[in-house]
């Protein structure tokens, strides 16, 4: 059977993602095995009552061989069962689940604001005069050196204490995303922005920009049909750590902002040392990343031909 | 053939960058009518290319254009403004550069780009009939399947089929002016006699060709008028068979004799002088000769036996490809051999296998009497010294870390500081570089200079065997031609064997005694440098010696005769 | 007999010549490297420059505005906010040096190894990036203080762990980038053994965009530390570390703007200062040939 070197090339692409989401999920295992203590100790967290030892003993089959817990592990992870936070006294997949909506809202809301102030920052500026490209170099390395958590702060205090446009916790109106949303958004914009417009100025060098000048196209032309494209490439290829940089950033917005959320969550599960939460929570956002990197190398795959052909 | 308005017609055209940077192009006067074709020559820095781009304003960010007279089409574009270039670019003239690859955007199929000028422009075709037009175009530059091309992207064309739709995309919109940037320097002989005889039909149905190139042999073939540019000013112009006949400026001059000719064999090309000096009747050049080469022994350096090489593709399952197959030679002491052939003929696989940097599947080479290729690495190396290496990219083959004095050391083991630093002056000025040089960084020296220092390293290990790849292929013609004087001066007096390599046939026919031409990896021809030029039996050798640019001065054979070399 | 001063490598023409115009190692990366060199001096000897006590206040001048008494105001408790954000930057320059430590010894390392030219161990190591960089910085560092405890030491090495592939993906680059080079091959040409070669040539140029990587990621890493502090899972209060300080302010910030500014500006300006210098050292990287 003959297969086409793009389909090649996405299975092999799938493959590997699965090779690294095992990857991730052994990680957690070998990680809850390498530390020190007993593991239904660790999974207890900081509850203490008679019978419980025995019970997750039992649900996590802790007094079998080791391979038989890790291929059971292995398993119960990959058809979404995270067990139960002991903590809650409730099902993670059901505390993650009825979380997991604000977080998304969220980040996506960030994420698409941060691509957009970035294409426009790097369309309008990319090769220009020195004074734009200078002032756009120094807003783009700002926001992407300021720390979520202060811009949140920042914008807290201009806009909800001083000038009272949006309120200054919770998740139940629109207005109530607008700040967190723009404080997770600018670091990431900073970021994508500053590589955006490093790669349009490399391919505005490039000698087929000339050919296409002497075509007669003009210079907005040329970067929406042609330089834009190119600038994409690398942006594509930053993107699944971009994603991984919102779902990391949304924990500490959501804090600033008290909104609820995964980070709420997943922050109350670390301090009182509710393992389960924790886990499901880091392992949910690496499968998030590693589909969202695989989707974008596809991506990068139908915007680049020479990548089409071995 | 020059009836009706010039399509260009400038004078004292300048050009800086910067509001007070210095003139890049100064008091330039250049006239195309249609139907004709001017070159413009000139070496690297000499501002052509500036000045063809000015045509249509596209000389570069901070461009400033002066001119007395500044007509396009007739018309006075000093006043254009920016959307009257734009309207002018595409339809008026028509750009084609040097490497399609990079020249075509990679991220859009041929047919898209062939149709940009006229979808743009909304030049009078049918929606229907984008399509057929593209491919009447590709068609027009001789592109095979032109339908199929169409949907294809840059990279999937060979480097002469990219070139042609490189072309057929600048001329799309009918442009009545073609500038051509260099179009054929990236091709390969015969491609290239292929791509400036595509050009030739365009400046026969009546276009104009503005022809940019450092080639005056490329020049001369297809060129009405040409203009000689150094440094920024046209230092010689007039029709092509009078400037190449006589020549008026001295650098032009210099510029025709350094072109290898049958003539210049056994003298120095950068010597060259044209007698009588003053312009009167035919003009002569008049070379130094080269000091006197020891006879080539019967030793035999290097023997290669039945050398095969195969690739398996990448992905292919069963695919193959033969790199090298059943290729011999023999290198005897003090000899010059040339190896010829066109990218992917298989000397660069032929280089490395002589050089223990590749394992022939098949044959062996014997170095010295001895074998050498099948050995472990640490066998060779007590015999690497006697084969050394100079390679085209000089700079390349440096350790980025290091000075001229560590490249050159790096070659002289065993030697104490103080010797070595000797031992590099010496070397250093044994190929033209002052020592004080030794402290340099290879960065801040030219090109010439660099591949002065690879010699120099090549040379400290006293080899019996220098391969030689491509050693001069990246340089301008009159630096060229001083490293070629070089490498013959050293090779006369120390009776080094060279493996000379080149795509050049004019150059090895220059240099070497024996002559191997190679095709897709096999030896169509050997023997004797000149009778393989004299009487070629090979179809292929035939082709590549026609497709070898006419000498652009007759001269007289040189004083001293090729006889006393062998 | 020399050459023309005309002369160029190659037959490309002036177009190509014109160098770009980038700004050149500026007033912007000296600033940037005063700025790192008296973070240095305030993390090693902050009582240079201020007289007050990072822990102790003085409850009745408890929240004052910046003045010249207290140049940066204090807080709730009294403090001077100079003297805290001072003594903060022994802490952020620490656990980025510490972080960045971490992952350069094992990102060279692994970097190393991948670009070595075994098929196998490329992929092994590759894949080894690829599951370490799934798990989002601040999620993994989560993990490990979940299960090690929240502090100083903990969340150096969970951001440590994380920025791994970032020093071990440019290291294997680099490393496959110099071992194809032409001076690396030719170095067996001039009879050069591997053992030579690995240390004289591949090495040497191989390292040179360590400290490339370094500079840039102390940057981020202060910056992903300080996020982990505000969370309160690194040093506890009242340790003056700067994310430290700015999630104290949150209680405050509708009364006083001062203790929610000032740590904050000191964490950007630190990520820029390391940002412009890593990218000044990039400018100069590339410059040369790998």
């Amino acid at each position: 059977m003959i297969i086409h070197p793009v389909a090649r090339r996405i299975l092999a692409r799938l493959a590997t993602s699965l090779v690294v989401v095992w990857g991730s999920i052994t990680a957690a295992f070998l990680a809850l095995h390498a530390l020190p203590g007993r593991i239904e100790d660790i999974l207890a967290g900081d509850l203490i009552y008679p019978g419980l030892r025995e019970a997750i003993i039992a649900e996590w089959g802790l007094d079998r061989s080791l391979f038989a817990q890790y291929v059971d592990f292995v398993g119960r992870i990959a058809a979404g069962d995270f067990g139960l936070s002991y903590v809650l006294r409730q099902p993670v997949a059901q505390i993650v689940g009825s979380q997991i909506w604000p977080t998304v809202h969220l980040a996506s809301a960030a994420g698409v604001l941060a691509l957009i102030l970035a294409g426009v920052a790097a369309t309008l500026t990319a090769g220009r005069g020195r004074l734009a490209r200078g002032l756009a170099a120094a807003v783009e390395l700002t926001c992407a050196s300021a720390p979520v958590f202060w811009i949140g702060i920042l914008l807290l205090m201009l806009f909800s204490f001083t000038l009272r446009w949006f309120p200054v916790s919770g998740a139940q109106s629109w207005q109530a995303l607008v700040l967190p949303a723009v404080a997770l958004a600018l670091p990431t914009a900073g970021l994508l922005a500053q590589v955006l417009r490093e790669a349009m100025e490399r391919a505005l060098e490039q000698p087929f920009v000339v050919t296409v000048r002497a075509r007669g196209l003009g210079e907005g032309l040329i970067r929406l049909r042609h330089v834009l494209r190119h600038a994409a490439l690398p942006a594509v290829t930053l993107g699944g750590w971009l994603i991984g940089g919102l779902l990391g950033g949304a924990v500490i917005t959501e804090k600033v902002f008290g909104r609820p959320g995964l980070g709420t969550v997943t922050l109350n599960a670390v301090l009182s040392h509710d393992v389960p939460v924790v886990l499901a929570v880091v392992l949910l956002a690496a499968f998030i990343h590693v589909a969202a990197s695989t989707l974008l190398d596809i991506v990068y795959v139908v915007i680049d031909p020479r990548l089409r052909q071995q | 053939m020059t009836a009706g308005t010039p399509l260009v017609d400038i004078e004292g055209l300048s050009v800086r960058f910067g509001a007070d940077g210095p003139a890049v192009v100064h008091d330039v006067d250049l006239v195309v009518h249609p139907g004709e074709c001017v070159a413009l020559v000139g070496e690297s820095g000499s501002g052509k290319s500036v000045t063809a781009r000015s045509l249509i304003n596209l000389a570069g960010p901070g461009a400033r254009t002066t001119s007395r007279r500044l007509l396009i089409g007739g018309e006075d574009a000093s006043r254009f403004d920016a959307a009257r270039w734009r309207r002018l670019r595409g339809t008026f003239a028509g750009l084609v550069m040097q490497d399609a690859l990079t020249s075509l955007d990679p991220l859009r199929t041929i047919g898209q780009e062939v149709a940009e000028v006229v979808v743009h422009h909304r030049l009078p075709v049918g929606r229907r009939r984008i399509g057929e037009l593209v491919a009447d175009t590709l068609a027009r530059v001789g592109v095979p399947e032109p339908e199929v091309r169409a949907r294809q992207y840059a990279h999937q064309l060979s480097g002469g089929l990219r070139q042609r739709a490189l072309i057929a995309s600048a001329i799309a919109g009918q442009p009545r002016l073609i500038i051509a940037d260099e179009p054929t320097t990236a091709l390969d002989a015969t491609v290239q006699a292929q791509v400036i005889a595509v050009l030739k039909d365009r400046v026969r149905e009546g276009a104009g060709l503005l022809l940019i190139s450092h080639d005056l042999a490329v020049v001369a073939g297809i060129a009405d008028r040409v203009h000689v540019m150094r440094a920024g000013r046209v230092v010689d112009a007039g029709p092509t068979a009078e400037v190449l006949a006589r020549p008026r400026h001295p650098y032009t001059r210099q510029l025709i004799a350094a072109v290898p000719s049958p003539q210049a064999r056994g003298s120095r090309l950068a010597s060259a002088r044209i007698a009588p000096d003053d312009a009167g009747g035919p003009i002569r050049i008049l070379r130094e000769p080269l000091p006197a080469r020891p006879a080539v022994s019967d030793e035999v350096v290097l023997e290669a036996r039945g050398l095969t090489k195969t690739y398996r593709h990448r992905g292919g399952r069963n695919a193959t490809f033969t790199a090298l197959e059943d290729v011999s030679f023999s290198i005897r002491a003090g000899e010059v051999v040339g190896l010829v052939g066109e990218s992917g003929s298989g000397k660069s696989t032929c280089a490395k296998i002589v050089l223990g940097l590749l394992e022939p599947d098949r044959g062996s080479v014997r170095l010295l009497g001895e074998p050498w290729s099948g050995l472990s690495e640490r066998a060779r190396r007590p015999r690497r010294a006697k084969l050394q290496y100079i390679p085209q990219d000089a700079l390349s083959s440096f350790d980025p870390r290091y000075r001229v004095k560590d490249i050159v050391g790096e070659n002289l083991p065993g030697l104490d500081a103080a010797a070595g630093a000797r031992r590099i002056g010496t070397l250093l000025e044994q190929v033209g570089l002052a020592p004080a040089l030794a402290e340099r960084h290879p960065r801040s020296l030219s090109g010439g200079q660099r591949q002065r220092v690879a010699i120099a390293r090549a040379l400290a290990a006293e080899p019996a065997l220098v391969v030689c790849d491509e050693p001069v292929s990246a340089l301008d013609v009159s630096i060229q031609a001083q490293v070629v004087d070089l490498i013959a001066e050293l090779q006369a007096k120390l009776g080094t064997a060279l493996l000379f390599i080149s795509h050049d046939l004019g150059l090895v026919r220059h240099m070497a005694d024996r002559l191997i031409v190679l095709k897709d990896g096999r030896i169509v021809e050997a023997g004797d440098a000149i009778g393989v030029f004299d009487a070629p039996a090979h179809t292929y050798t035939r082709s590549l010696i026609a497709s070898l640019p006419a000498p652009l001065l007759a001269g007289p054979a040189s004083p001293h005769p090729i006889g006393t070399r062998l | 007999m020399t050459d023309s001063s005309l002369a160029g490598t190659a037959p490309v023409d002036d177009a190509a010549v014109r160098s770009r115009a980038l700004p050149r190692p500026s007033a912007g990366v000296a600033l940037a490297a005063a700025f790192v060199l008296l973070l240095a001096v305030a993390a090693l000897a902050p009582q240079l420059f201020t007289h007050y006590d990072p822990l102790e206040g003085d409850a009745l001048a408890s929240l004052q505005p910046p003045g010249a008494e207290h140049l940066f105001g204090t807080d709730r408790l009294g403090r001077d906010i100079f003297a805290r954000t001072l003594y903060g930057a022994r802490y952020s320059l620490a656990i980025g040096l510490g972080a960045a430590a971490i992952s350069a010894v094992f990102g060279i390392a692994l970097g190393l190894l991948a670009g070595q030219r075994s098929r196998l161990l490329d992929e092994t190591v590759s894949r080894l990036f690829d599951i370490i960089s799934s798990f989002p910085g601040v999620l993994l560092a989560l993990l490990v203080v979940t299960f090690l405890g929240a502090g100083l030491t903990n969340i150096a090495i969970a951001v440590g762990i994380s920025a791994i592939p970032k020093f071990g993906r440019v290291v294997r680059a680099q490393t496959q980038l110099v071992r194809d080079a032409d001076y690396v091959t030719h170095a067996y040409i001039y009879g050069r053994s591997r053992l030579g070669v690995f240390f004289g040539h591949l090495l040497p140029n191989v390292l040179t965009a360590v400290p490339v990587v370094a500079t840039v990621s102390i940057g981020t890493t202060i910056l992903a530390v300080s996020g982990l502090s505000f969370l309160g899972l690194g040093p506890q209060p009242p340790t003056p570390e700067w994310g430290v300080m700015l999630a104290e302010s949150r209680d405050v910030l509708r009364i006083a703007w001062w203790p929610g500014v000032f740590p904050g500006a000191a964490i950007t300006l630190t990520v820029i200062a390391f940002t412009v210098l890593g990218n000044a050292l990039q400018r100069r990287f590339e410059g040369r040939a790998p």
